[in-house]
């Protein structure tokens, strides 16, 4: 099943790159697919535990959470512009390393968690220690926004309650 | 309804040129390493996303399948751009923790307390 998916992915790709839809295009487009998934099948989804229908939720709820989280990075963005461009907005500077401590399981999940808080303008995950998260924060009121919502919201997307 | 898709794109390039150039003067005007990493990394990835996301849509001005197929590789630009972006940054960033003087390290829960 997971060799069929990464297939139909790969093969997709293969269209939307080349553009060209006659047979020889397509059949190499094929061949090549299928030499792919051969041999790197196995690399992707490697938690083969979960079936398909919640896989498709989890798809669903992430890309809700992009959405969510392009926001975000909206609002911090306007945030560094402010620091950067007002004449005061030196004197709010103020660097600290914060450490966060996360209750998300999974590396993926953890992972996810780290490269969201460094999409944020503010906010950069230097290194994560088993569950702690180093994050440097570039004045107060960047290190005050991480309340721990994304984490919650993270952890709604990955660690679904009926596990 | 070319009226209103000239509208966004146009926005949408302006933001994205706004952040760039506000990223710039971050990375003069910030005083240490790390806090210019924050302006050069991360509002460099935002503005490029805003910029591609402005070129896409002035490509759906006809929607032809080879104008989509274009806008579907600029979607992979976009996506690999969002990955790549904190990846730098943070290689970068953790470099520089090895090596130079260190900001303090202050706990989250202890934030109001120790001030």
């Amino acid at each position: 099943m997971y060799p069929l998916i990464s297939f139909s992915l790969l093969l997709l790709v293969w269209v939307i790159f080349s553009g060209k839809f006659d047979w020889f295009h397509l059949t190499l487009g094929v061949f090549s697919a299928a030499f792919v998934t051969y041999f790197s099948a196995d690399m992707y989804f490697t938690d083969r535990k979960i079936g398909i229908v919640e896989r498709l939720g989890q798809l669903v709820r992430f890309s809700r959470y992009l959405v969510w989280l392009t926001y975000q990075i909206f609002l911090a963005n306007l945030y560094v512009l402010r620091l950067a461009l007002w004449p005061n907005g030196m004197s709010e500077i103020d660097p600290r390393i914060v450490r966060i401590k996360t209750y998300l399981r999974s590396n993926y999940a953890r992972y996810v968690l780290a490269n969201s808080i460094t999409l944020t303008p503010g906010t950069i995950t230097m290194k994560i220690e088993e569950d702690i998260l180093f994050v440097h924060a570039i004045s107060r009121k960047a290190a005050e926004s991480l309340d721990g919502e994304m984490e919650r919201r993270i952890a709604a997307v990955f660690e679904s309650p009926t596990k | 309804m070319n009226m209103i898709l000239n509208i966004a794109c146009l926005g949408l390039l302006t933001i994205g040129i706004i952040i760039f150039f506000g990223a710039a003067i971050g990375v003069l005007r910030f005083p240490d390493f790390y806090s210019r990493m924050h302006a050069a990394g991360l509002c460099d990835t935002m503005s490029t996303i805003c910029l591609l996301m402005g070129l896409a849509l002035y490509q759906m001005h006809d929607l032809s399948l080879p104008n989509l197929l274009v806008v579907g590789k600029i979607f992979f630009i976009v996506a690999f751009i969002s990955l790549t972006g904190p990846t730098s940054t943070h290689a970068l960033i953790h470099a520089g923790y090895q090596r130079r003087n260190r900001p303090p390290i202050r706990d989250s829960k202890a934030k109001e307390g120790s001030e």
